[in-house]
């Protein structure tokens, strides 16, 4: 499965938006995604991809898993499916 | 209006099956989470808890009543023999007409209904256990509480999550204050440390992993628990009259919503929480020595509970102590409250301070005195206990050092 249209759709799904309105840049402040929106993500991310994701809202910068742009957290999946595939 | 004091306290939870042995451990600074033991746990990516072990739920209740208790209830009637107990009360008469039992719950019968959902769901059988029903549901301790003790008058069960202790307690306050009741059975219990109960947890990617260090700069999040306290609520006139021993006084509470989010915590709720309680009870800043601080150890509750805290205090705050005992028991949420009520009680009356344990780091968004890892002596008249829910709705108790 191609990680970077998936995860787009997923993004603007939850920040109700089109998926065109979601690029690699946007971050998720810019797309108006909260931290249970955040959270949600994470679990539709996990759930499309079968993988898990070390993330602890307490320390989001502790898990190597970087949410900082639509373009690190693509990068993000796309280590965790080579790692836990 | 009546002044109501307490003249009971019972508890079992991850540091004690007594108060006694909670007091003991708190003072020691000994912390009693640990490996979670139960089915399916190794499915869990959260495996620690503040799990209540060693307990024989035969030593305690017949057969009969075990098929009716589920472990909430067990945990509520073991805290409500010792309570009351230690008040040497009896209800019989007009006292027991009068008498009710006020409880705090969040979960009801989780381990019920976990179980009861393998048996349907995972195990594919098509019949359950008769007593489901009336094991799980939230208000099944309070029933089973009144039915021991013979308590007549009113009685309920509430839940508002992470606040449902404080909120029984301060209903329960209401109804003594108001002379509604001489004296009111109040608290909480919980027990969702089952597979789902945790499960559902994880998914909120709150929980620690390792510990729970509130007010620490490398805090990681919360660690659930599991127990009971219930104290007895009794009219000052009344237990004076019989010559009871008085542990405390509750002087007052408030409660306030956020009307803002549904887990987010926020710091002008909580800081009208505290305000309100001591107006209620006609206190001034000054005099609060010790705050029970709610101290989920997430990053959200700690920095806004300790803003909460300096806008309330002001000047005051710096020289307050405020501890959070979840460090210990872990959060009982619908329990947590009542349990923690303890380390309020032992504040004001034996002048020792439970501490925050697992504290490695301070945090500049929590310069408070959180009393460190190590038990504090300190003369503190009154003490404060918060509670902030999930749902933004809080509850404040304050309790007064009876001389």
């Amino acid at each position: 499965m191609d990680v970077k249209p998936r995860v787009i759709q997923i993004i603007a799904e939850q920040a109700v938006l089109e998926t065109s309105d979601v690029t690699l840049e946007s971050t998720l402040d810019d797309l108006g995604i909260d931290s249970l929106g955040l959270v949600e993500s994470i679990f539709a991310i996990e759930e499309a991809f079968d993988i898990s994701i070390p993330f602890n809202a307490n320390e989001p910068e502790a898990s190597d898993f970087d949410i900082s742009s639509v373009a690190t957290i693509v990068v993000g999946i796309e280590k965790l499916i080579s790692e836990q595939s | 209006m009546k002044r109501v004091v307490i003249t009971g306290a019972g508890s079992i939870n991850a540091l004690g099956f007594t108060v006694d042995e909670t007091l003991e451990a708190m003072r020691e600074g000994r912390c009693g989470i640990g490996e979670l033991e139960f089915r399916d746990v190794e499915r869990l990516a959260i495996r620690i808890g503040g799990q209540v072990k060693g307990y024989e739920p035969e030593e305690s209740f017949n057969r009969q009543q075990l098929s009716l208790y589920d472990r909430f209830t067990q945990f509520t009637l073991i805290a409500a023999r010792e309570a009351i107990g230690q008040s040497g009360l009896t209800f019989t008469g007009e006292l027991a007409a009068r008498s009710g039992v006020v409880l705090g719950n969040s979960g009801g019968g989780m381990t019920t209904l976990d179980d009861n959902y393998r048996t349907v769901y995972e195990d594919g059988k098509n019949r359950v256990h008769p007593f489901v029903v009336p094991k799980l549901m939230n208000n099944a301790a309070a029933g089973h509480v009144s039915m021991e003790f013979n308590l007549k008058g009113p009685s309920f069960t509430v839940s508002t999550a992470c606040a449902s202790s404080n909120h029984a307690m301060a209903q329960a306050f209401q109804l003594v204050h108001g002379g509604a009741s001489p004296v009111m059975i109040t608290g909480g219990s919980e027990s969702m440390l089952c597979f789902g109960g945790v499960k559902a947890w994880e998914g909120l990617r709150v929980m620690s992993k390792d510990a729970c260090r509130p007010f620490s700069a490398n805090r990681n999040g919360m660690v659930q628990g599991e127990g009971a306290g219930v104290f007895v609520f009794e009219e000052l006139e009344h237990a004076k009259k019989r010559g009871a021993e008085i542990l405390a006084e509750v002087a007052g509470f408030a409660m306030s919503s956020d009307a803002s989010d549904i887990v987010m915590p926020s710091k002008q709720g909580e800081a009208r929480a505290m305000q309100g309680a001591l107006e209620d009870a006609k206190l001034n800043p000054e005099d609060v020595g010790y705050i029970n601080a709610h101290g989920t150890g997430t990053a959200a509750n700690d920095k806004t509970e300790s803003a909460a805290v300096a806008d309330v205090f002001g000047a005051h705050a710096d020289r307050l102590l405020i501890s959070s005992t979840k460090s210990m028991h872990g959060h009982l949420i619908g329990a947590t409250g009542a349990v923690e009520f303890l380390a309020c009680i032992m504040a004001v009356r034996d002048g020792i301070v439970a501490p925050t344990i697992g504290y490695e780091e301070p945090d500049p968004e929590c310069a408070l005195d959180v009393v460190p890892n190590v038990a504090r002596e300190a003369d503190v008249k009154v003490a404060l206990s918060n509670a902030f829910a999930f749902g933004g709705l809080n509850a404040v108790l304050a309790l007064r050092q009876f001389s």
